[in-house]
């Protein structure tokens, strides 16, 4: 379908920032240093749970070099948390006065001269705890005798979810077969390249400036002003370049915290940078899902109901979690017509790191358990899991009953495209399998828990004389290339090209306020206000054009490549950089500025939108070693319009690799509460030989309600392939994996059991 | 120990630095020289954001001391571009998209520089080992190793 022809949108643009990017002159928060900077350290809890008795600064203090050394008593000790609206959601002080519920909570931090005297004066500090019981397991810390980690919070349930529609025990009735199963999903490191960092600087004015490392520059603007007794305004955040951000980084973190707290004792600019390990220890993570699954379906395959309770592990704090227990359970759902659907989420606080949103955004977990729970019902029912999937998928129209509307869907073409693809593979070897996954996600979230007074996305265009553009926004780019596709929109809207426009973002004393980068909403949301600020200064020129040109009214005009022209006569025309110019007398002299926002209305309870897609995963295992080798990802990808060619690539290659380290590397293993591979080397993450050829075929989809018809790309491809390597074992060898990460001893434990089991028959 | 003179080239520039000799190249390269391009990204000598060129070897430069380069030629990823001008491995990153937060991009760069400087007709696998030691959270790599493809197959020249 193509639905217009667009001069910019889906052409082969370099990411705007790239550049700076290949030369090493982009700066991020990492590179930051001011005139008189000084360094900060973070002193971290060994215990999971322990009460404060005392600390004792005095020896640190004395320390030569060090300027401050601050506890909880020197803050305002209020309790934070993103989820603001909701009082009892804001749990966590970022330097606790009374207790720590997690080891490497920070209790202290340091400000010296020299990053190396901030960590001498580290040991010097004396902390008398009272160890308390811990609990580290959701299951175990919502029993009754377990111990209790917020006062007054009992059995440790944090939040809880339900959601339901149909009637689901009726719909249950009438199902041929039932299945019920058990899973456990693991947690996963965001680790960013760029690990949590930030400079403050707070001088005599009453004025603090941060620079971070984050995903929604406006989030960490009201979080600081919140905790430090601030007025937002008078708390101006530079996001610079981020190095990533996966979902976590749009929480008030310690490194922004903590030398806040110091340059607002020493007029100083104070710097906080975490190490790799402090990253991995104390800056959140994927949650970890157990989830009971109980679904019926009839004879043919047709879907009556499922029924599924969750139970997270939500660590020490709520933070985003609790978006993710409503998403995980929502498309848990998907991309399924259930008549009766009902889930019961539960997240549990334990004396673990905090658990919080990571790309996908507990869909991925979700999926895990729902797409293998589909095959094995294929399998135990002999029904072809592409017919299966096919014949109770979301369609075009379609109502999830109270919850959204399914505007665009390309889900049927997506399964079609991959079962040709499946078959076009013939017959594997032994030991050989391809799995199949389908999925679909948000594209941004209708929520506003954060309790903004603000447009979710603003975006501000003024033109300057020679026809150039400065386009402010606040939408975030953490490296998917946010400000490239803006760039883009703004560019095919205004009819220039890319390189007119500089995209001014990741400041807010500059850029208006937006929601940033998280849930998959920029592209649409931040994008929608890019175009309306766009055509709000394009009827401006236009307006203006119609005079001077003196044409009929019945004929309209328009604005491609710098040339403003009738619609019906392109050859009849001005010059873009001629009309700017007059214009701008025309309005003595004001320059033309447009502006737009966008906030999502009437559209159900999630999203404006969704994605759909379905991925196979070619795998080999070897079943004296357990170990797996990846042949190939395919996707069948609908993202409606795609907007930056480039960055889709990019995006859903990308996704592919983090969701394959999910399924199959990547781990989080604790002994009692303390994480056992918090380094680059025990940690393993996928590496340049293990990528497989990730290919991708588009599905040609419009979405109303997206910019030029574009929806969701690049965090939703992280759900399916978890499930999909499951399958793909199952296929090659008969073993249903219900544990995260598919690891080699997973495999053989797998494989022993059924050959007991198939002994014993 | 007592602080000690390093004398290196970095980029074709003559430095002269005082340091003490524990101090590693990394520090070297951000701290005292103030070239920034060059990222750290863990402590273990995992990820590869450090790494730089030392006598034309891909180098993790926080798993060397400073005052190992003694006399040496140190090239950062602000060495690649000459006056204005990108190299051919630069260039083909921007059109192959090869990058997306950046942070691990001058280590990706400096690896693939060294191998090219080097390989001849190489393998795709030869391609992926040669950036094994960089870890890149964004792009999943491939779009990586087409860029330094297209390098090899000749469709990059220096300008």
């Amino acid at each position: 379908m193509s639905h217009a022809k667009y001069s910019v949108i889906n052409t082969h643009v370099h990411n705007i920032d790239g550049v700076a990017k290949v030369t090493g002159r982009a700066t991020y928060t990492f590179d930051v240093k001011l005139p008189g900077m000084l360094h900060g350290k973070i002193l971290r809890s060994p215990h999971p749970h322990a009460k404060i008795i005392n600390i004792d600064t005095t020896r640190a203090m004395d320390l030569p070099g060090v300027k401050i050394v601050v506890t909880g008593k020197d803050t305002l000790g209020i309790k934070q948390g993103i989820w603001r609206r909701y009082e009892e959601l804001c749990d966590e002080q970022v330097l606790p006065l009374e207790k720590v519920r997690y080891i490497g909570e920070p209790v202290a931090a340091v400000a010296a001269i020299t990053e190396e005297i901030a960590e001498a004066a580290l040991d010097l500090i004396d902390v008398e705890y009272e160890v308390l019981p811990a609990v580290y397991e959701p299951l175990e810390a919502i029993k009754k005798e377990a111990p209790t980690i917020h006062e007054g919070v009992e059995r440790n349930v944090n939040v809880t979810r339900h959601i339901e529609w149909g009637d689901v025990d009726e719909a249950f009735e009438e199902a041929d077969y039932i299945r019920e199963d058990w899973f456990k999903c693991s947690g996963q490191a965001h680790m960013c390249m760029e690990t949590r960092a930030a400079v403050s600087n707070f001088t005599p004015e009453g004025k603090l400036t941060c620079w971070a490392s984050t995903q929604s520059a406006y989030y960490t603007q009201g979080l600081l002003a919140g905790v430090l007794g601030l007025r937002e305004g008078d708390v101006r955040v530079l996001a610079p370049y981020v190095g990533g951000g996966f979902g976590g980084k749009f929480e008030l973190d310690a490194a922004m915290f903590c030398s806040a707290v110091m340059s607002m004792k020493l007029f100083k600019p104070v710097k906080v940078v975490f190490t790799r390990e402090e990253d991995f220890i104390a800056s959140k993570r994927r949650t970890p899902m157990f989830y009971y699954v109980r679904t019926g379906v009839k004879k043919d395959g047709t879907f009556c109901a499922r029924e599924s309770r969750m139970f997270s592990n939500g660590g020490a704090y709520t933070g985003m979690g609790a978006t993710a227990l409503y998403l995980s359970g929502f498309f848990h759902s998907f991309p399924y017509k259930w008549r009766g659907y009902r889930y019961d989420g539960y997240r549990v606080y334990t004396n673990t790191l905090p658990s919080t949103s990571m790309r996908g955004f507990g869909a991925p977990q979700a999926m895990f358990c729902s797409e293998q729970q589909i095959d094995w019902i294929c399998a135990d029912l002999g029904l072809d899991p592409f017919e299966v999937r096919r014949k109770n998928g979301h369609t075009e129209g379609y109502e999830v009953p109270g919850q959204a509307f399914i505007a665009s869907c390309g889900l049927e073409q997506c399964i079609n495209e991959i079962e040709k693809w499946v078959k076009s593979k013939g017959k594997l070897p032994a030991n050989r399998g391809i799995g199949i996954s389908s999925c679909g996600f948000m594209s941004g979230g209708i929520f506003n828990w954060f309790d903004s007074p603000y447009s979710f996305s603003s975006a501000v265009v003024t033109i300057n004389v020679d026809g150039t553009v400065e386009l402010h926004v606040g939408c975030q780019d953490i490296g998917q290339g946010s400000n490239t596709t803006m760039a883009i929109i703004a560019a095919e809207t205004l009819g220039v090209k890319v390189e007119d426009i500089r995209v001014h973002s990741g400041d807010t004393a500059h850029c208006p306020a937006d929601l940033g980068a998280w849930g998959s909403r920029q592209t649409l949301m931040a994008g929608n206000a890019v175009k309306m600020a766009c055509e709000d200064a394009k009827k401006q020129l236009l307006e203006f054009a119609y005079a001077e040109m003196g044409i009929n009214i019945v004929y309209d005009l328009d604005i491609k490549d710098r040339w403003v022209h009738i619609v019906a006569r392109p050859e009849r025309g001005m010059k873009y950089e001629d009309l700017v110019k007059k214009a701008l007398r025309a309005k003595d002299g004001q320059r033309i500025m447009g502006r737009g926002y966008y906030t999502p209305h009437r559209k159900g309870m999630i999203s404006p939108a969704y994605s759909y897609m379905m991925q196979a995963v070619d795998a080999e295992i070897d079943p004296e070693t357990g170990r797996i080798k990846i042949h190939e990802v395919m996707t069948a990808h609908d993202c409606g319009q795609p907007i930056n060619q480039l960055g889709l690539i990019g995006q859903l290659e990308g996704a592919a690799s983090m969701a394959l380290g999910y399924a199959y590397l990547e781990d989080m293993p604790m002994e009692d509460g303390k994480l056992m591979n918090p380094n680059l080397v025990d940690y393993k993450v996928i590496r340049a030989p293990e990528m497989p050829e990730a290919g991708i075929i588009e599905i040609d989809t419009y979405e109303p309600e997206g910019p030029y018809g574009a929806k969701e790309a690049g965090e939703g491809l992280t759900n399916p392939t978890a499930a999909a390597l499951g399958n793909a074992v199952y296929h090659a060898m008969g073993i249903q994996m219900k544990e995260l990460p598919i690891t080699p001893e997973r495999i053989l434990k797998a494989l022993r059991e059924k050959k007991e089991q198939e002994a014993q028959k | 120990m007592e602080k000690q003179v390093l004398r290196f080239k970095v980029n074709g520039d003559e430095y002269e630095v005082f340091i003490h000799p524990k101090t590693l190249l990394a520090e070297v390269i951000r701290d005292h020289l103030g070239l920034t391009g060059t990222k750290r990204g863990c402590e273990t000598v995992s990820c590869g954001a450090c790494t730089v060129n030392v006598n034309g070897f891909s180098v993790k430069s926080c798993s060397v001391l400073a005052i190992q380069c003694q006399d040496m030629e140190v090239t950062t990823v602000e060495g690649l571009e000459q006056h204005g001008k990108l190299s051919p491995i630069q260039r083909s990153f921007l059109d192959h998209g090869s990058y997306q937060c950046g942070f691990c991009t001058p280590g990706m760069l400096m690896s693939a520089t060294a191998f090219l400087n080097e390989a001849k007709n190489p393998t795709k696998d030869q391609i992926k080992e040669s950036i094994e030691g960089n870890i890149c959270r964004c792009t999943g790599y491939n779009s990586i190793v087409r860029a330094i493809e297209a390098v090899t197959q000749g469709k990059y020249k220096e300008e």
